[in-house]
């Protein structure tokens, strides 16, 4: 826990995610979260942005939507959660809406479109990436830490792709590790 | 009527086996969607999913076009709540127990444990996407440029995702 949230109304956190949900696009949502709630609106600092996303991680559910509901939930309860889940799911919700309902009139393929995803797709991995670094920085402080996350990055490039198994593994690992260390008296 | 139970039923299911990302459900969704109830062809469901690359927000919106497309709007507004709120308010309930346990002994471990994890995960993220993303040097020059860009500057990665979409229609058309 850091400093208590800021007074927000849930017009704005609608708003917020509202617009989040708009623009996050070609992936990494998690760069466009980060960039909103702890860049622009200064709502969560670096080190509760990483402890939220940590609980979306190992728990079921997508990132973008789980991190609403804990966001909005910091902010302003249980209608803070509501009505950031609505912002951030509508605009993708309603454009699929839409895709479905034309799925039979032989939709075509729009190369131009294609291409500029691409191109952000492309851009959103350099974003990921740097996002990525930023948290990083902020959270891996001993060589301890760089361990834990690159065994977690190998079991999950590794083998397969396995988010469940990195979590059942590593952290309660990593979780003894430091336990140990800081019942030695080793300040952390 | 029944099509909606069915829908509930299947996308409740669904929602809890998101653990790492949504595509961590994307098989199991196949085998009901397309296997086991008939809702839509494979073709179909894979035209859902392209298009649903391309919707902004969580990346699997594309469960609200099989609502629809099975059950109309009402079927897309009971898919979404039944992908979205189970998982959802079971990560709402663990993260206000999880904000109340601040004088368990364990409490700082398991969380340093989780972020330093997470930071893992986010980095295995980057490459297995990176690996379908980045074919050839354009899309590599791209990824190369937002990063650096925004490690020198921190800006907004609006502007340079737009200069990205921009940079895809000259390079990939």
């Amino acid at each position: 826990m850091s400093e208590p949230a800021p007074s927000v109304s849930i017009g704005e956190i609608f708003w917020a995610f509202l617009v989040i949900g708009a623009t996050s696009l070609g992936g990494g949502v998690v760069g466009y979260l980060r960039s909103s709630l702890v860049g622009s609106l200064k709502w969560l600092d670096d080190e509760t942005f990483v402890e939220l996303l940590a609980i979306c991680q190992s728990m079921p559910g997508l990132n973008a939507s789980n991190m609403a509901i804990l966001v909005g939930d910091r902010l302003r309860g249980g209608a803070g959660a509501a009505v950031a889940l609505i912002g951030i799911c509508l605009p993708g919700g309603l454009i699929m809406v839409a895709a479905a309902a034309a799925l039979d009139s032989g939709a075509h393929d729009h190369p131009l479109v294609r291409a500029a995803l691409r191109g952000v797709s492309a851009g959103a991995v350099g974003m990921v990436l740097y996002v990525t670094v930023q948290l990083g920085l902020k959270t891996i402080r001993r060589p301890a830490d760089a361990v834990f996350a690159a065994a977690t990055l190998l079991s999950v490039s590794l083998i397969h792709e396995s988010v469940l198994l990195a979590l059942i593994t590593v952290a309660p690992i990593a979780a003894l590790w430091f336990q140990r260390k800081r019942k030695s008296g080793d300040r952390q | 009527m029944k099509e909606m139970i069915g829908l509930i039923g299947v996308f409740s299911y669904l929602s809890l086996l998101t653990i790492g990302g949504g595509m961590a459900a994307f098989p199991e969704m196949k085998t009901m969607t397309v296997d086991i109830f008939h809702w839509l062809t494979k073709e179909q469901l894979v035209h859902l999913y392209s298009i649903g690359q391309m919707a902004p927000g969580p990346n699997m919106m594309m469960i609200a076009g099989i609502g629809e497309w099975v059950a109309g709007p009402a079927g897309a507004i009971a898919v979404t709540l039944a992908f979205f709120l189970p998982s959802g308010l079971l990560t709402l309930w663990v993260g206000r127990m999880w904000e109340k346990l601040t004088d368990w002994p364990w409490r700082a471990s398991i969380q340093r444990a989780l972020s330093v994890v997470s930071i893992g995960l986010l980095l295995g993220g980057v490459i297995s996407i990176g690996k379908v993303v980045l074919v050839g040097w354009h899309s590599i020059a791209i990824a190369t440029l937002v990063f650096g860009v925004l490690m020198a500057t921190s800006m907004n990665p609006l502007p340079l995702m737009l200069a990205s979409a921009v940079a895809g229609m000259l390079f990939f058309r």
